[in-house]
């Protein structure tokens, strides 16, 4: 199998790149091929990065509030430009009351603070696995939620 | 999987390796007038006050803002009437980045993180019927900073407020947004003017004002080690110092109302360690560098916040006593003044109980627990002392490599703090990874079925408002007027004029924040970073 392709990206205003950063490294020392796109995204950039660089995820670090507003559009704009198998995941602060709907838009990984990087790295594995075919694997729509270790 | 005990490691939550027992040896060439001095003595390691806290209290200051200006404005009554003595602004992301709730990469960020500030008239709101001439306000803004703070002398002037005795603080700190928290604006060196314009013009015009918060809140909660914090923020320090030298400043003048910013974490001797030792490195800096003969000038007076990264989202009660400890550091340290953040912020902005609840942590250290009644207990341990020494050596070294750059701009402009910082937070993640360093809840202790806590939801209703008040606020003032004051400040940024009276000029028309950066981004460009991983 080819190295999983992940774009990290930062949407919104907020600066706070620790996560998105730590997370890049991680999937980079895992064995995929990382992109990390920097600061203050719009969805258009992110999507238009994930179709450049041919991705097979794409990471948003949110930690600011801003999911419900930035999430849909990328969903969206990644449905609008025939990128439906493109899987995206989102870490950072996320209330509770919004899991379900990020679920529903098909976001299928959710990691909240304090979840063990190797955690991010086993998921995406299994899901692109899963993608693959070689594997049995979780659905593509169920909505993980990693918050324990 | 071994019993967590058998994975404990005996180095600080920086990495420093500790030995196991610390004596007269281990500090035996410590000069005590040389190095210590007795608190209120150069170079006040034990701290600026000869009396420590027995004169004055640390001011309580809590970092609060959320929503919109009204909103935000009953918060702090809230937070003067349970026993508050200081008010410490949280703007939201477009205010930090000088940007109006109706541009694009506005949306979705409006009262977040942070109030909504986008013109004097919202800064009249906010603090309406709170006497800006009693209290001492604190505003966390940096690149937009001269134009807040411009709003806030505007709403003094109003209050009746002068700006001779007016007393508060502007972080003002660009250095450490390039390093680590990332709101720049303008380039460095067209930011550094900003700054040194605000200097000039407190100098004159607002004496009292504590005109720079050199900060290392940030670059520690990007994941520097307490070396790194201590060092990259005294080295920011010394830049600021250097531009405003060059820009024709007396040292004496400016350097006086400069303050500092730290971050308190978990380890409890090191934090101490790094207050003290960032005293004495000021101290001699200030006296030998730059020949400054004002003791003011010697003396580093900080602010401190406990480690919002330290924080956990599982199990929030825990963290309760994390900031308690914290704080207590913090105290112990001789900090002039303190935020101690909610148990559940890790999860949101913290809930008016929380905020109570983390002010309530403080009192009970100033009131119940007796630390208050003697100035550096921890002077002549032996363990701290070297701590002490140690950190002051490894920020040295540091120093000797920042200069050898050519300064930290140009050391910003190469990525090294950025890339020094980077390291530290990847090793400390591997580091809890492997369980090499325990937190409770999060790696070990872990609780299955936590109940949930309540905490603060932001909707969307903030922004629907301030998009409503931008819209009348536009069709409301003199446009023309708005226009010749925005045309002012451009050609003032391409020439060398003061660019404070041209703010204010600006604000006094209720021109935006985002007008006003918009001029200057015209003049100036913005910065984008090349981002290292």
């Amino acid at each position: 199998m080819a190295a999983i392709r992940v774009v990290i990206a930062k949407p919104g205003l907020d600066g706070h790149d620790r996560g998105a950063k730590v997370i890049a490294r991680a999937l980079r020392d895992a064995g995929m091929e990382v992109i990390y796109t920097g600061l203050r995204q719009t969805p258009e950039q992110i999507v238009s990065a994930a179709l450049q660089e041919d991705a097979d995820f794409i990471g948003l670090s949110i930690l600011s509030g801003a999911h419900m507003h930035i999430c849909p559009r990328v969903m969206e704009l990644l449905h609008e430009q025939r990128l439906d198998d493109v899987q995206v995941v989102v870490g950072g602060i996320i209330p509770d009351v919004d899991i379900p709907k990020l679920n529903a838009l098909g976001i299928t990984g959710i990691f909240l603070p304090g979840t063990p990087m190797q955690a991010i790295v086993d998921f995406i594995t299994r899901r692109a696995r899963a993608r693959a075919g070689l594997a049995e694997g979780a659905g593509a729509n169920q909505g993980d939620r990693t918050r324990e270790a | 999987m071994p019993p967590p005990s058998a994975t404990r490691s005996f180095a600080t939550v920086s990495g420093r390796v500790i030995d196991e027992l610390y004596t007269a040896e281990s500090i035996d060439a410590l000069d005590y007038e040389r190095d210590l001095a007795d608190p209120g003595q150069f170079p006040y390691t034990r701290g600026i006050h000869p009396t420590g806290y027995r004169g004055k209290l640390w001011t309580m200051r809590q970092f609060s803002g959320f929503g919109t200006p009204e909103e935000t404005n009953a918060r702090y009554k809230q937070l003067l009437k349970a026993g508050g003595t200081g008010l410490s602004v949280a703007f939201d992301l477009p205010t930090l980045m000088g940007r109006d709730p109706d541009h694009e990469l506005s949306r979705g960020e409006v009262g977040k993180c942070g109030v909504n500030v986008t013109s004097l008239a919202d800064m009249e709101r906010l603090f309406d019927g709170i006497d800006v001439g009693a209290i001492t306000t604190s505003m966390t803004i940096n690149s937009p900073a001269p134009m807040i703070f411009a709003m806030y002398l505007v709403v003094a002037e109003q209050h009746g407020a002068g700006w001779k005795t007016l007393s508060g603080t502007i972080q003002n700190d660009i250095l450490k947004e390039f390093i680590a928290q990332k709101e720049f604006i303008y380039p460095p060196r067209e930011s550094m003017r900003l700054i040194t314009d605000v200097f000039a013009f407190c100098a004159e015009h607002v004496p009292r004002w504590n005109t720079i918060s050199v900060s290392g809140y940030h670059i520690r909660e990007a994941g520097a080690t307490a070396a790194q914090e201590l060092a990259f923020t005294l080295r920011d320090g010394i830049e600021y110092v250097q531009y405003g030298v060059d820009a024709g400043l007396d040292v004496d003048a400016f350097v006086p109302r400069m303050s500092f910013f730290f971050n308190s974490h978990s380890d409890f001797f090191e934090e101490i360690a790094k207050f003290r030792a960032a005293r004495r490195i000021w101290a001699r800096v200030m006296r030998d560098r730059f020949r400054a003969k004002n003791p003011r000038s010697w003396q580093l007076r900080f602010h401190t916040q406990t480690a919002g990264v330290s924080l956990t989202a599982q199990q929030p009660y825990n963290n309760v006593v994390r900031t308690a400890l914290q704080a207590m550091a913090a105290v112990l340290g001789g900090t002039q003044s303190l935020h101690t953040n909610g148990l559940d912020e890790a999860l949101a902005l913290p809930t008016a109980e929380a905020a109570t609840l983390a002010l309530r942590t403080q009192q009970i250290i100033a009131h119940e627990t007796g630390v208050t009644g003697v100035a550096d207990p921890f002077g002549g341990s032996y363990f701290v002392e070297t701590l002490t020494n140690q950190l002051e050596a490894e920020a040295l070294e540091y120093f000797s490599r920042i200069d050898a750059m050519g300064g930290m701009v140009e050391a910003i402009e190469r990525g090294y703090p950025q890339r020094e910082i980077a390291e530290s937070s990847y090793r400390f993640q591997q580091a809890l990874e492997a369980r090499e360093r325990i937190v409770v809840g999060v790696n070990d202790f872990v609780a299955e079925d936590e109940p949930p806590v309540g905490i603060l939801y932001i909707d969307e209703s903030a922004g629907e408002t301030q998009l409503a008040k931008l819209a009348a606020l536009r069709s409301r003032r003199d446009n023309r007027r708005v226009e010749q004051a925005l045309e002012a400040l451009r050609s003032g940024a391409n020439g060398t004029a003061n660019t404070m009276p041209l703010l204010l000029d600006a604000v006094r028309a209720y021109a935006t924040i985002g007008e006003m950066c918009d001029a200057l981004r015209a003049v100036w460009g913005e910065y984008v970073e090349d981002a290292v991983i």
